[in-house]
């Protein structure tokens, strides 16, 4: 019989298996027949009190050589911490962290695993309690308790007062109301109202300083390298960069200003373009100016399919058709993306204004 | 080792002494006499729980361990630290932080990468935990406050995972945080100011840098205290009602059978955490995850192909990608229906129904008694087919939210997934509830078959006249046990009685409801009982062969 | 290389001048009276020979372009189009030597069979220059060595000969690709991140455009720094230009050393597991992590083995 027991704590016997499986899937014909000879109890699945001796040792020493190895873990994992991942001036850099996560999430995970696989050899092999039965006791307590209970209940109450003094009640219940209100006012420093910061980005306040020095408006430089760009510098067809207002990374709170003022810079041929009614300058010679901002939750939508001119956005798929004033062509997106005027002053390519609406995503107060 | 137990006489002073101490003081020997045998039992699927509980231990343990270096700070820093490609990079101290963690203090990686699978792992198991507890019945009285409170965690287990996936501040969870801000904003009439006071201004740094150090407390302090409660009420609320057994040989639904407590679940629970522990530092040693270094720091204007959230997020994406674009602006106001109903329609549908699941079975069935013993899907076929409807509902928008993936990977058309997904998230449901219900009760019939007639023994027998047929054998004990665990419908009681007055509960619409539903719960119910002969007796081949295929046919 | 950057921006600025297109018609007659002019003989010996070995490589180009190209993108590379008038295949003058070399090199060109979009694979023998050239037998290496030369010297008139047609970006040099251990992969990463990671994914590992379409990965070491360069000179495809003068030769070296690096970046975290983001990790938290412990699970409430009992 012992020979059935290996290490891994896997040797079932096959028959017993099978028994095990039946309970739950369907019957399986063939091995039944056997089976129902056998006029044996596997239910009581522990071990009894009895256990056969021998293999009760190799058990033991199987624990024993699991409970080792978590041991030889551990002390790898100390060793490899104090004697070895601190040479060189410890662990920087990626190579070195590789190293280290490597021989210590290794280690860890040994000596857990074999702590944890020797345990449950131990249970299953060693342990001598058998199972036992227990009474489910109703939760509900007896009619007399809860009786008692209410009786004391209204006895109190009715002693305190508290029904019989209408005013106390009430007043009680008035004193408690704003209590409860008072720490939700104090929230209302978390941050300032909305006013009308959703309503304009750095390129409206850009263009009013620029034109207050005379100029037609503010230029467009390419995020990432600050190069204001020429309209020479953008001529091919099917080209797209992503652009920022001149000088918004010096502005108070650069990073909010950016996340509003992102635009992408789209060179549409000329011939294929469409300006839209009322924008027919708001374009140089097809170089035409959208939003980065998503009108459905705000990611930057900046995939540009130079064959289909489709400008789509990787979060949700949003699909804007670049060539007719980026109006939606597929995806939860509602609204086109708003369009920057652009035109040309010293070769430069400039805005004009800001965007005519509100970027980004749609809020109740936008209208 | 273990076989060194005492004699049956009095404990060893090592054993006693404390033991005395505690009793002196708190008088806790009889507490623990009483729950030194507590009968725990067995089936693999009352595993999947803990390792929710072991996770969130391990989550505690190794989030300790990231506080001590993380710096919840959005205040811009020029990195210099040890991971070449990132020097000289502006980024904020939060991010600066996590590449320090990282890359330059030892076991740092391997911390945050258990930390993220244990969170992972949190909520994988509490959502198959919960559909055990759900396809099996086990939520039934006296245990829907535990189910409520699981219901809670899982949803509070969303928020804790997103505002700590967030706190790095890499371009990913920057991408995430946008994402939460366009959804706050689309709430109407409070939108804006719910955005304007969660990040302290405007996205993502506000007026001063507000939102990591906020979303730092509310995941560190405020979310965890939480969930330490609630889970140490789960955990009471279950020791004290005993656990509910599965339908098997020696369960009822007076008593529970099983192990003891001490030693022997002691020592498995014990072995179970140890597993736990033991595959998430697999996990954290050979399989990377969430790589911020790769990411890059947060920057407004940048975002990267295949931008998703953590899984458990991934039906709230899934059903923003494949929501229609429809938005009403009327009166000066906008509401935009294309980012509210998939921010708060499939979840409401999903948590606010499992909430309400099991108040709505009980008023359906009438069935007001307490439950120990679990059901067998197939038992519940209406239970059992709405739950898979719930699964494909949410499996579907799931798949949805990788959606650019599934394109990209299989080379189909963008488009085409999201009309596949637009369609499969209405037909599926409802497909699932039908092929479901038939599959429970074409498990019933051949339980039925089995109680009724026996299993088929492979034998076949030829009759004198020529016949063949196959011998069919009883069913054995145990299986007779778990078939019988069925309880099959009672009768319909007549909506009327004898002189035309309407049963008790079944007046008025909401009566009428009532009885409908009921009807439909139990209609084609199949019963399961043991004849008084079929049992398998010598000499009945025959026939139950033959009545064997007049059931199937 | 700063002469040639220069020549770069300016074609590319000129040719979509007004009068390009009959700069580009006038420059190709000029080409055709040059090939016409190598054949007189009135020229001096020297050039000559210069001028007959240059008309020799494109009419070997022409003779590439006609047999490989000519079917689809027309006998003079003015593109067709199909009964309805949707373009089968686009016109090929002022696409480049760039694009010409990008396309062929990587086996996009020449296609196979029309799709959405046209998958990198081996490039037919013709033009195959990444054959093994490392044989012991040195018959063989031989002439493998010889075949790999023929392909590059056939990419190289093709080139040439559809450049000859209508100009565009001349292929970029060493000096403009530049090394890519030495870039600024600081500055890269952060272009990466602005204007390809939308598509190509963070680590270059790709994604999904619509209609089928998908931006290809990168992370490949077959995909050269050459041809990282000359796609984002040219754009082909679906995807969009960056010109030398609104990315710099420097930021485009900078975006090169960023995706070398990265994808010689080793993970330290262990398997990057397709370095694709949490889809992929969510997939194996599931499977692996889940799927562990539910193994483990259930192998503790498993039943003991009946042979423990004393019988």
């Amino acid at each position: 019989m012992s020979d059935n027991k290996g290490p891994g704590g896997t040797p079932e016997p096959q028959e017993e298996r099978r028994t095990h499986d039946r309970v739950v899937g369907t019957p399986s014909p063939a091995a039944e027949k056997q089976l129902l000879a056998v006029d044996e109890d596997p239910a009581p699945a522990g071990a009894g009190a009895q256990l056969d001796e021998d293999a009760a040792k190799r058990a033991e020493r199987i624990v024993a050589l699991f409970f080792l190895l978590a041991f030889a873990g551990s002390v790898a994992f100390i060793a490899y911490y104090i004697g070895w991942s601190g040479r060189d001036g410890g662990m920087h850099g990626i190579f070195r962290a590789r190293e280290s996560n490597f021989w210590l999430g290794g280690t860890m995970a040994l000596s857990f695993l074999a702590l944890a696989i020797g345990m449950t050899i131990w249970v299953r092999r060693l342990m001598t309690s058998a199972p036992i039965v227990q009474e489910r006791h109703e939760l509900q307590s007896d009619a007399e308790t809860r009786a008692a209970f209410n009786q004391e209940f209204l006895e109190g109450a009715e002693d305190s007062g508290i029904t019989k003094r209408p005013l106390l009640r009430r007043t009680l219940l008035l004193a408690a109301a704003p209590l409860g209100l008072a720490p939700l006012i104090l929230l209302r420093d978390l941050g300032p109202l909305p006013e009308k910061r959703l309503r304009h980005t750095f390129w409206g306040e850009a263009v009013k300083k620029a034109q207050a020095e005379g100029k037609k408006g503010v230029r467009l430089v390419v995020d990432g390298t600050n190069k204001p760009l020429k309209v020479s510098d953008f001529a091919s067809p099917g080209g797209m960069i992503t652009v920022l207002p001149e000088g918004v990374e010096e502005s108070h709170h650069a990073l909010n200003e950016i996340a509003k003022s992102v635009t992408i810079l789209i060179n549409v041929p000329a011939d294929q373009f469409k300006p839209a009614k009322g924008r027919e300058n708001w374009h140089v010679n097809g170089i035409v100016a959208y939003s980065k901002i998503c009108t459905h939750v705000g990611c930057p939508a900046a995939l540009y399919e130079q064959t289909t001119h489709h400008i789509l956005c990787p979060c949700h798929q949003s699909t804007f058709d670049a060539t007719d004033a980026a109006k939606v062509v597929f995806g939860p997106a509602a609204r086109p993306l708003p369009q920057l005027p652009l035109a040309v002053e010293d070769g430069y390519i400039v805005a004009t204004a800001d965007f005519p609406e509100p970027i980004g995503p749609s809020f109740w107060e936008r209208g | 080792m273990s076989e060194a137990t005492a004699p049956k006489a009095a404990a060893p002073k090592a054993v006693d002494a404390p033991l005395t101490f505690l009793d002196e003081r708190l008088g806790s020997t009889t507490f623990f006499k009483r729950n030194v045998k507590k009968v725990f039992p067995d089936h693999w699927s009352f595993m999947l729980g803990e390792i929710a509980l072991y996770s969130f231990i391990i989550l505690l343990l190794t989030g300790t361990f990231l506080t001590l270096w993380f710096q919840p700070s959005m205040h811009e820093t020029v990195y210099e630290g040890s991971y070449e490609p990132l020097r000289g990079v502006k980024m904020s101290q939060a991010y600066a932080s996590t590449l320090h963690i990282t890359f330059d203090v030892r076991g740092g990686l391997l911390m945050r990468q258990i930390h993220h699978w244990a969170a992972i792992l949190f909520m994988a198991s509490i959502c198959a935990h919960m559909l055990r507890v759900f396809f099996t019945g086990a939520y039934r009285k006296p245990r829907e406050i535990n189910w409520l409170i699981g219901i809670v965690l899982f949803t509070l287990g969303m928020l804790e995972g997103l505002f700590g996936y967030s706190l790095p501040d890499d371009l990913l969870s920057g991408t995430g945080l946008r994402i939460t801000q366009g959804v706050l904003e689309s709430l109407p009439l409070v939108g804006t100011y719910g955005y304007m006071f969660l990040f302290g201004g405007e996205f993502p740094e506000g007026m001063n840098g507000e939102l990591i150090p906020r979303l730092f407390t509310l995941h560190i302090l405020l979310l965890p205290g939480i969930f330490l409660a609630l889970i140490t009420a789960h955990m009471m609320i279950m020791w004290h009602q005993k656990h509910t057994a599965m339908p098997v040989k020696n369960q009822t639904e007076e008593q529970v059978y099983g192990y003891p407590f001490y030693p022997v679940f002691m020592a498995k629970t014990g072995a179970y955490f140890l597993f736990t522990f033991g595959v998430l530092a697999l996990l954290g040693a050979f399989a990377q995850i969430n790589p911020i270094w790769q990411f890059g720091p947060y920057d407004p204007g940048a975002i990267s192909s295949g931008s998703q959230p953590d899984w458990y997020m991934g039906v709230l994406e899934g059903s923003l990608r494949i929501m229609p674009n429809w938005e009403i602006t009327a009166w000066g106001h906008t509401l935009s229906l294309n980012v509210l109903i998939p921010a708060l329609g499939p979840l409401g549908i999903i948590f606010t129904g499992a909430a309400l699941w099991p108040f709505l079975e009980r008023w359906v069935t009438g069935d007001n008694r307490s439950h120990h013993v679990n059901d067998r899907p197939r038992n519940a076929p209406v239970r059992t087919g709405v739950g898979m409807a719930a699964v494909t509902f949410y499996g579907l928008l799931w798949l949805a939210g990788a959606n650019d993936v599934i394109a990209e990977r299989f080379h189909v058309s963008l488009f085409a997934t999201t009309w596949f997904f637009r369609v499969t998230v209405i037909i599926g449901p409802i497909l699932a509830y039908i092929i479901t219900k038939r599959v429970c009760l074409g498990l019933q019939r051949s339980d039925a078959n089995v109680i009724g007639h026996g299993v088929e023994s492979g034998i076949i027998v030829a009759s004198p006249d020529g016949r063949f047929s196959e011998r069919h054998e009883p069913a054995r004990e145990e299986e007779r046990i778990t078939i019988l665990s069925k309880e099959n419908a009672r009768p319909e009681a007549p909506a009327t009685d004898a002189n035309g007055i309407p049963a008790p509960g079944t007046k008025g619409p909401l009566g009428v409801l009532r009885s409908r539903l009921q009807r439909a719960w139990t209609f084609d119910d199949i019963a399961v009982e043991e004849h008084e002969h079929g049992n398998g007796h010598e000499g009945h081949e025959l026939e139950a062969g033959k009545s064997d295929k007049e059931l199937r046919h | 290389m700063t002469r040639t950057g220069i020549s770069v921006k300016r074609i590319t600025a000129w040719r979509r001048r007004p009068w390009a297109g009959y700069a580009v018609v006038l420059a190709a007659l000029a080409a055709i009276a040059g090939i016409y002019a190598g054949f007189s003989p009135q020229t001096d010996s020297a050039e000559a020979a210069n001028n007959t070995q240059a008309a020799a490589d494109l009419q070997n180009g022409q003779q590439l372009f006609n047999k490989n190209c000519a079917s689809c993108h027309g006998l003079r590379g003015e593109g067709t189009k199909d009964a309805k008038g949707n373009p089968l295949a686009p016109s090929l003058l002022g696409v480049g030597a760039a694009s010409v070399d990008f396309q062929v090199a990587t086996g996009r060109m020449p296609a196979m069979n029309p799709g959405a979009q046209m998958p990198r694979k081996e490039p037919i023998p013709e033009f195959n220059t990444q054959i093994k050239t490392d044989y012991h037998d040195p018959e063989k290496r031989a002439q493998a060595e010889k075949q790999k030369a023929q392909a590059e010297k056939n990419i190289a008139d093709l080139r040439e000969y559809v450049a000859s047609m209508g100009g565009g970006p001349p292929v970029p040099t060493k000096e403009q690709v530049g090394d890519p251990q030495k870039g600024d992969a600081a500055l890269g990463g952060k272009l990466f991140r602005t204007n390809c990671a939308q598509c190509h994914n963070f680590t270059g590992q790709g994604g999904a455009l619509t209609g089928g379409k998908y931006a290809p990965p990168l992370s490949k070491s077959d995909v050269t720094p050459t041809q990282i360069y000359e796609a984002m000179l040219t754009g082909p495809q679906a995807m969009p230009v960056f010109n030398d003068t609104t990315l710099t030769e420097k930021d485009k070296q900078a975006i090169i050393a960023y995706v070398v690096q990265s994808r010689e970046e080793p993970n330290p975290g262990g398997n990057g597991l397709g370095r694709i983001g949490p889809v992929s990790e969510g997939l194996a938290g599931w499977l692996i992590g889940m799927g562990l412990l539910v193994l483990a699970a259930m192998w503790i409430t498993a039943k003991k083995p009946k042979k423990l009992k004393k019988s």
